[in-house]
């Protein structure tokens, strides 16, 4: 009972959360209600009883996403343009999304229960053959890897766009004893997590995606302070370090072809550790393409910590 | 008698703990300006929830999990502590723009 009265108070307030997020006075109030959004969202997944989409609804969605949209919102000085659309147009999209969001319910409802007990037997038969305790993991590098490669990819096309689109925007943070105490504390702990993460996926919630995520936040952390963090590296280290996770993992997959097996099919014995390898380059290539997309733009070989060194202020905002 | 004693504690801290947010929000919504609010907020996430997270922590079985508790009211106590004057900075500066 307990529990519904919760339930109940959640969904509501995920529903409010997301009228004022689109509806809300200014571009401001909308952003802090989308992170509120993602904050409860998290805690909606973890009463779903899925604990890895929480930690990563936590970390992306609210917290990174967040971060992001707060650092746009500060880039964007001029006059806010008045958030108007058409009549038509606003009565037209909520139609469609009212319209999906429906067909999405009766998709859920007609076909979760038949494919449930199917889909939970087959994950049941197979995993001891996954090399790894956890479900999710087991799923998502090992039977479904295919899935998670692709998404990988997919992630390095948008790196890749981000790092074509602009110079990066100016650093705006000033140097306070404040932030300068509170990354002292909170880069060696953000970095022990993200490797406890990246462990403990073999067994519990967690893995490259939650691992990179809380990395990236460091990097949040660290460029409060004018630090730029994992893309204070040479050009070409960072391609190498962006492209890394997709690397192993076609890498791995590839030399499961060239010893006699399938694509991506590993061997039970050598799983769990071929999973923790490609996990840990994906970690890694998941950070750094998350900082960068947080940073924006192309970044200049060298970061400019404090002043430019030559003339060429690619950092400096466009006008 | 110790473990009902335990139980009792919580529920008081708890009970305070959900009192002091319940007033918070209230000052939220009610004080003038920027500042003022500030001040009520950082009183709820470190006295509000330092007495939820201690009220909790009495009530896990396992102490390891009280200390995890404990432990994550200190990181918050530390962000707070932070972007509490952060905020009150960035409001300075937007007024005298």
């Amino acid at each position: 009972m307990s529990w519904m009265l919760i339930d109940l108070t959640l969904c509501i307030s995920l529903l409010i959360l997301a009228v004022a997020a689109l509806y809300a006075r200014g571009l401001q109030q909308r952003v802090v209600f989308f992170i509120a959004f993602g904050l409860l969202c998290a805690i909606a997944w973890a009463r779903l009883n899925a604990p890895d989409l929480a930690l990563a609804e936590a970390a992306i969605g609210a917290g990174l996403t967040g971060a992001l949209l707060l650092s746009a919102l500060n880039d964007e000085t001029d006059p806010q343009p008045p958030l108007t659309q058409p009549r038509l147009g606003r009565l037209l999209t909520t139609a469609i999304t009212a319209l999906l969001t429906l067909a999405l319910c009766a998709a859920v409802v007609t076909l979760f229960p038949l494919h449930e007990g199917i889909a939970i037997q087959q994950l049941q038969q197979q995993m001891p053959h996954a090399g790894v305790v956890h479900p999710v993991t087991a799923v998502l590098l090992n039977f479904r890897a295919w899935d998670t490669l692709l998404e990988l990819a997919v992630l390095l096309c948008a790196a890749l766009t981000v790092l074509n689109l602009a110079p990066a925007r100016p650093v705006t943070a000033h140097d306070s004893p404040l932030t300068g105490m509170l990354t002292r504390i909170l880069l060696p702990l953000l970095t022990v997590t993200a490797g406890y993460l990246l462990w403990t996926g073999a067994h519990a919630p967690g893995g490259a995606f939650q691992a990179g995520a809380v990395l990236a936040a460091a990097t949040v952390v660290l460029r409060l302070n004018n630090n730029p963090g994992f893309t204070h590296l040479r050009v070409g280290a960072l391609r190498a370090l962006l492209a890394l996770g997709l690397l192993l993992f076609l890498g791995v997959g590839l030399l499961q072809t060239v010893l006699g097996g399938a694509f991506l099919q590993y061997p039970p014995s050598t799983a769990g550790f071929l999973i923790l390898l490609i996990e840990a380059g994906a970690m890694l290539s998941i950070a750094c393409m998350l900082s960068l997309v947080y940073l924006g733009g192309h970044l200049h070989p060298h970061w400019p910590c404090h002043a430019p060194s030559n003339g060429v202020d690619t950092w400096k905002r466009h006008s | 008698m110790t473990a009902s004693f335990f139980i009792w504690l919580a529920a008081l801290l708890i009970g305070l703990g959900t009192a002091v947010f319940a007033l918070g929000t209230l000052a939220i919504w009610r004080l003038p300006d920027c500042y003022c609010r500030l001040h009520a907020l950082t009183k709820i996430d470190n006295l509000g929830l330092g007495l939820l997270a201690l009220g909790l922590a009495l009530l896990q079985p396992d102490w390891i999990d009280g200390v995890k508790i404990v432990t994550i009211w200190l990181l918050l106590l530390c962000s707070s502590a932070t972007t509490g004057p952060l905020i009150a900075q960035r409001a300075i500066e937007e007024q005298t723009r």
